[in-house]
This record gives C-alpha cells, structure tokens and sequence, in this order.
C-alpha cells in the first residue's frame, strides 16, 4: 500500500464521517465546528492531487472565512443556551433515499466510463502556472469575479444595514 | 489511486450535502448543506485537472471558491434581515409568498 492510497483512504475517512456530522447533529453550532473539519479534510485531498496553491485558498477562505461568517450568523439569530440551538429535521426518510439514488446514479455511471487511472505528468511550479493563467487566458473571468464580489460586498452591507 | 475513487468520493460528500439541504429545519443548516455541495464539486475540478493535465480546471476551482464565498456571506445576510423582519431562521415559518 502506497503511502497515497493510505492517505486517500485516512481522508475520505475523514471526510465522509464529518460530512454526515455536518448534516445528522442536533447541535448548530456542533455542525459548523465539523464542517471546518470537512473543509480541512477537502484540502487534505487537494494536497493529495498536488494542488498545495489550492489547499491553502480552501484553508484560508472557507475554513476560516465562512466558518467564522457562520458563527457570527449563529450567535445573531440562536440563543447560545438552552434547547433553542438544538434543531431537527424532518422527512429524514425521504431525504436518505433520494440522496442515496443520486449517489447510486452518478456512481453507477463514473464506473462504467473508462477513467484515467495514472496521473499526467506536470512539471514546473504548479502554483506559478496557475497565476500565470489566471492573468493571461482567463484574464476576463477574473475581472468579472472582481465586479461580482464587490457586487456581493454592497449587497450583504445593503441587507444587513441598521432599521431605519 | 485512480479519478474514479476522487470522482466516487466526490459523489458521496455531494450526496451526503443533499441530504443535509433537504432535511434540515434551520436555514443556516440549509447553506451548510449546500457549502458541502459546493465543496465537492470543487473535488471533482481539481481530480479532472490533475488527471487530465490541463490546469483549466484549478484556475476554476479558484474561481468557484469565490463564488461560493460570496453566496455564503449572501446567504447569510439574508438569514439575518429574515431573521430581523420575522423573529426566526426556521425556513418552515418563512411562508411569505405562499398563496
């Protein structure tokens, strides 16, 4: 067993057990607390795919980022004591079922293609090629996502702002 | 390990994101499910691109993480001014435009 078998299979482990905490515990703020271990345990694989550029994006902007936004939205709108903060959930039978033939279905169908089993070789600094597309052949994209997220910056301040 | 166990693994977390989305009461439980659907697509790009390798597919990686950003720190503003009008963040109370 190769030590990048061993660690796919650490991660997925990881992964998997705290997604379904994510969406199966009672307590909100429980959840959020395993969604950045499921965050983490993503980056975990972007590194396993030599993507170490992207495993430090999804470090910093999801599980810092969003969690801590998450957080503030709890305190905002739960009460941190009392039964307030447990939550259920409901149709939990047909959620299971209807998740489970999605996951049938596109599993069913990514094994019956056949896939690539080895890796391309990439040579030179990936995160430097990555830059270097960024600014060259995906240069409008990128300027786009820049109005979008100022979009969103004025937006979100537009919502929350104080009642008048 | 080959693309089909990321593809597989993907798949799961996708799946298991639904089910958060479809089950869940709260509304910041709903954008944690859907912040899981996300993050495994974001999966399946980076497998894509390693695999293939064209990096097309980390550059939109990069793009979908702030994309996702921005429609969590919505989201949530959006829970919030909801929360503020109607005094709760159960999306089973938030029948506004029912009939």
């Amino acid at each position: 067993m190769t030590g990048e078998v061993f660690g796919f299979w650490c991660i997925s482990a990881v992964l998997v057990s705290s997604a379904l905490a994510v969406v199966l515990t009672k307590n909100l703020f429980h959840a959020v607390l395993w969604l950045a271990l499921a965050l983490t345990g993503t980056a975990g694989v972007f590194l396993l795919l030599d993507a170490e550029f992207l495993a430090a994006v999804q470090l910093l902007l999801y599980a810092g980022g969003i969690v801590t936004v998450v957080v503030f939205a709890i305190v905002v709108t739960e009460k941190l004591v009392g039964e307030r903060l447990s939550q259920t959930s409901r149709r939990i039978g047909g959620g299971a079922v209807a998740s489970a033939a999605l996951a049938w279905l596109i599993i069913s169908s990514v094994m019956e293609r056949p896939l690539a089993t080895t890796r391309m070789p990439m040579d030179g600094d990936v995160t430097k090629a990555i830059g270097e597309t960024v600014l060259t052949r995906f240069v409008l994209p990128f300027e786009l996502l820049a109005v979008l997220m100022l979009a969103g910056l004025l937006s979100a301040v537009y919502f929350a702002r104080p009642e008048e | 390990m080959g693309l089909q166990a990321y593809l597989t693994l993907a798949a799961i977390v996708f799946s298991i994101g639904l089910f958060g989305v479809v089950t869940r009461r709260n509304t910041i439980s709903i954008l944690l499910g859907v912040e899981l659907m996300l993050n495994s697509v974001n999966i399946n790009l980076v497998a894509f691109s390693r695999f293939s390798g064209d990096l097309s597919g980390m550059v939109f990686t990069v793009f979908t993480i702030c994309i996702t950003v921005v429609e969590a720190a919505l989201g949530l503003a959006i829970v919030i001014l909801l929360f503020r009008v109607r005094r709760t963040a159960t999306a089973d109370h938030l029948d506004l435009l029912k009939g």
